[in-house]
């Protein structure tokens, strides 16, 4: 069986974001770009999978500019097997990514196709949900723990839901998406990175899998939170209740 | 809902990842209050591998109760006083309250404690100079405080000092976007200035563990070190200018902020590194080099110290211009962080090694960079340098890396007594001084190396599960000796403070050491200012 897992290139997530001057978005030039953690959790449960000799091999996958192939370098190290990148000039809404999936499933049959449950940089918990519909996949989202039965090709997932756990059983194929304690991803050793440089990646571009890319989608406007106001140090109780009284109008 | 959880997770274990480098990176000492006045105070009787006059000055120390006195040339506080100085600062910086002066009198490590009966808080470099003018002529001696995160009991009155604390002068003055000049005020947190700058592009030329308290004017008395010197250099090249007072109240305005600057003697060096006892800096003015986005760490095994070194000269060669940091730690420091901290993981859990090598790059150009690191590192490990490696994929892992170098301190704390030095030694001949301990202490206690390859500093730290006499005496005076015999410091980047300066001699000749005593008793006649650090006690200006 083959596993497919899909990688994006995002903001790495300890980087203080900072909006760009005209609200179009936020400034990803000059700043550090990682794997979305949780497609390094998707990844990292994929090779648990074919180490333990229940799949043959795991392929990533990246969509997006060129650099998206320094992601697809980590997920080598990080042992998979080999990559594919679709290259594409501009940003991808959830629905063309799950489509650009859905083609690249039809010419690599996988078995299992996982994901993060989200990207940290847009948040739009979609393209797991999505794929699994065009596909027509059972999906198992939110995956805190996976367990493939390779002869009765289902695999049974512990969902975390607020509040507890959800078990399901899915038949083969199908689709996870990945939470945050379901594993903790491995680092890229040495040896693996030298190892990584002589895997292959290949490219396609999203009109040779014949998908059209379009958005319905239009940001207006990305603004940051309101900052907070620095706090006063009071010298008595009386000015405290001064303030709450007429200035916080609470008391 | 969910979505929130597992962001705010993400973020918290990072936030505790910051904070613990925040709480962990200095390495600090730990004594019991007990021993380390002992460890302070006992002088080296049998200290036979210094000269001959060395010997004499030593003989003289001798005499010297193992106690430091007080000394009687300095005024008690008065009434009169208090009132003169609450007519100059007013009532609220006039500071007389019990727990409050508890916490200034004690250093942050507990290991030292004074009795000041007052801590004085100016807010302009008038107020300073007014202060001392004051108290040089009533000879009331003075500690200038920063943020009191010293290591070697400089920061903290010995007995009833008054405590001039400059963390109300906190301003930023200026900053110049075109050269990187920051000036500002000594009580700005280190914190504070790196995200003020950060803010516009900018890095400090210094980081360091403690730098959520300690503040810029203590780092510049001190000289303090810390991770970036291998990259940006000493306090000694970074700040280009400052203004100090001096004991007798006198404004030294020697805030340039020029780079190239030959006229005359470079006096603020003098104020740079003498832990307050020349006088208290009131403005520093730093040159701040850009904030470059690409940072790549590496974390290493090598098989023997040769392979380290070797690793050193290879990674200065290949990775010139982006190096930032090369750090170790031995296989015994490696053991106490993995079965002491909570939440490290060994980054090559498929067996331990001997040595453990941090290599960081700092550079413009991420993609650019890290296929220099990584082809400098694939080369080490077919040359056998490297035994294996990983390399940090996102800042995560960096920070988790950096984690393990920064909690070896925390993690000898947690053990249980530490003995620490701090040393200067030749590259090639500093970890013989751990295989030497090793050796003498036999069974007795565990001896743990680690520090900055690059920058020749030692940490030699000797954990037991007691504060024991037997193995204060197989380590004091041979550490001291050793670090002489090879010309090395014992104090590379903490200081002298109260806990080693009657060890001076060990790092500096009679001759130097007279030359010091003679501009303190220039600047500070009635020495006045930070008594009984630094210099040896047997000198009284």
């Amino acid at each position: 069986m083959k596993i497919m897992v899909a990688v994006k290139r995002v903001v790495d997530y300890a980087v203080k974001i900072r909006v760009k001057p005209d609200k179009s978005g936020v400034e990803t030039q000059n700043v550090k770009m990682s794997m979305n953690p949780f497609c390094e959790i998707a990844l990292e449960e994929a090779l648990r999978i074919k180490e333990a000799g229940l799949a043959k091999e795991v392929v990533a996958v990246s969509m997006g500019l060129a650099n998206c192939v320094d992601t697809l370098r980590t997920s080598l190290a990080m042992g998979a097997d080999r990559g594919i990148h679709v290259e594409a000039a501009r940003e991808l809404i959830p629905l063309t990514v799950a489509k650009i999936l859905k083609k690249l499933v039809e010419v690599e049959n996988p078995g299992l196709l996982i994901l993060g449950k989200q990207a940290i940089d847009d948040d739009c918990n979609q393209t797991g949900q999505m794929i699994a519909g065009l596909l027509g996949w059972p999906q198992g989202t939110f995956a805190s723990k996976v367990v493939l039965d390779k002869e009765k090709q289902v695999v049974t997932v512990d969902r975390e839901v607020d509040g507890g756990l959800e078990t399901l059983c899915l038949d083969l194929p199908a689709v996870i998406t990945t939470d945050l304690r379901l594993n903790q991803p491995r680092y890229a050793t040495l040896p693996n990175i030298m190892k990584a440089k002589s895997k292959p990646i290949k490219k396609y571009t999203p009109e040779e899998l014949n998908v059209e890319i379009k958005s319905d989608l239009e940001v207006v406007q990305v603004t940051e939170p309101p900052k907070r106001k620095a706090g006063v140090i009071l010298s008595s109780v009386d000015e405290l209740i001064d303030k709450l009284r007429n200035e916080a109008h609470v008391i | 809902m969910e979505k929130l959880r597992a962001t705010s997770n993400l973020r918290r274990s990072l936030k505790s990842l910051l904070n613990r480098r925040l709480s962990s990176g200095s390495d600090f000492t730990h004594f019991n209050q007990k021993r380390s006045f002992q460890t302070s105070f006992n002088w080296i009787r049998d200290y036979k591998s210094v000269g001959e006059v060395n010997a004499v000055q030593y003989r003289y120390f001798s005499s010297v109760s193992t106690l430091v006195q007080r000394n009687p040339s300095f005024s008690t506080l008065n009434s009169d006083d208090i009132s003169y100085f609450k007519g100059l600062l007013g009532e609220k910086n006039v500071i007389q309250d019990e727990d409050r002066l508890e916490t200034v009198n004690t250093d942050w490590m507990h290991k030292y404690k004074g009795s000041s009966k007052l801590l004085l808080q100016p807010r302009s470099t008038e107020e300073v100079s007014q202060i001392l003018r004051y108290c040089n002529s009533r000879c009331l001696a003075v500690v200038p405080q920063a943020g009191n995160t010293g290591l070697v009991g400089g920061s903290v009155p010995v007995f009833d000092e008054v405590i001039v604390n400059v963390g109300s002068m906190n301003n930023i003055i200026s900053f110049d976007k075109v050269s990187g000049i920051l000036v500002c005020e000594a009580g700005c947190i280190l914190e504070n200035l790196i995200s003020f700058l950060d803010n516009q592009g900018f890095v400090m030329p210094l980081d360091l563990g403690a730098k959520g308290s300690c503040q810029i004017g203590g780092n510049v008395s001190t000289n303090a070190g810390g991770l970036r010197l291998v990259r940006y250099g000493s306090l000694h090249g970074n700040v280009l200018g400052l203004e100090a007072v001096l004991a007798n109240g006198d404004v030294l305005d020697m805030l340039g902020t020029l780079r190239k600057d030959n006229t005359g003697y470079d006096l603020k060096h003098l104020f740079i590194g003498s832990e307050g006892s020349l006088g208290i800096v009131t403005k520093v003015s730093i040159l701040t080099p850009p904030k470059l986005s690409s940072v790549n760490l590496a974390f290493l095994a090598c098989k023997d110290y040769s392979s380290c070194q070797k690793l050193l000269v290879e990674a200065k060669r290949k990775l010139g211009e982006i190096l930032s940091a090369i750090e170790f730690l031995d296989d015994q420091a490696m053991v106490l962080v993995l079965h002491h901290l909570d939440g490290v993981r060994n980054p090559l859990p498929t067996s331990m090694h001997n040595f453990y090598v941090l290599i960081e790059t700092i550079g413009s150009d991420d993609s650019f960079d890290r296929e220099k690191l990584e082809a400098f590192l694939l080369s080490s490990m077919e040359g056998g340098l490297i035994s294996d490696g990983v390399l940090a994929q996102d800042i995560n892992q960096l920070s988790s890396f950096w984690r393990i170098r920064e909690g070896v301190p925390e993690a000898l704390m947690k053990a249980g007594a530490v003995y620490k030095y701090d040393l200067s030694l030749p590259v090639e001949k500093m970890y013989n001084l751990v295989n030497d301990m090793r050796v003498r202490l036999g069974n007795l206690a565990k001896v743990v190396g680690y520090g900055h390859l690059g920058d020749g500093n030692l940490h030699l730290n000797i954990s037991a599960p007691q504060y024991d006499d037997a193995i204060l005496e197989q380590i004091e005076p041979y550490v001291y000796e050793w670090t002489y015999k090879h010309r090395g410091s014992i104090s590379a980047e903490h200081g002298l403070g109260l806990m080693k300066a009657n060890k001076i001699y060990y790092s500096k000749t009679p001759e130097t050491v007279q030359i010091m005593a003679s501009i303190k008793t220039l600047l500070d006649p009635n020495g006045i200012l930070n008594p009984y650090k630094v210099l040896p006690h047997s000198i009284n200006p």
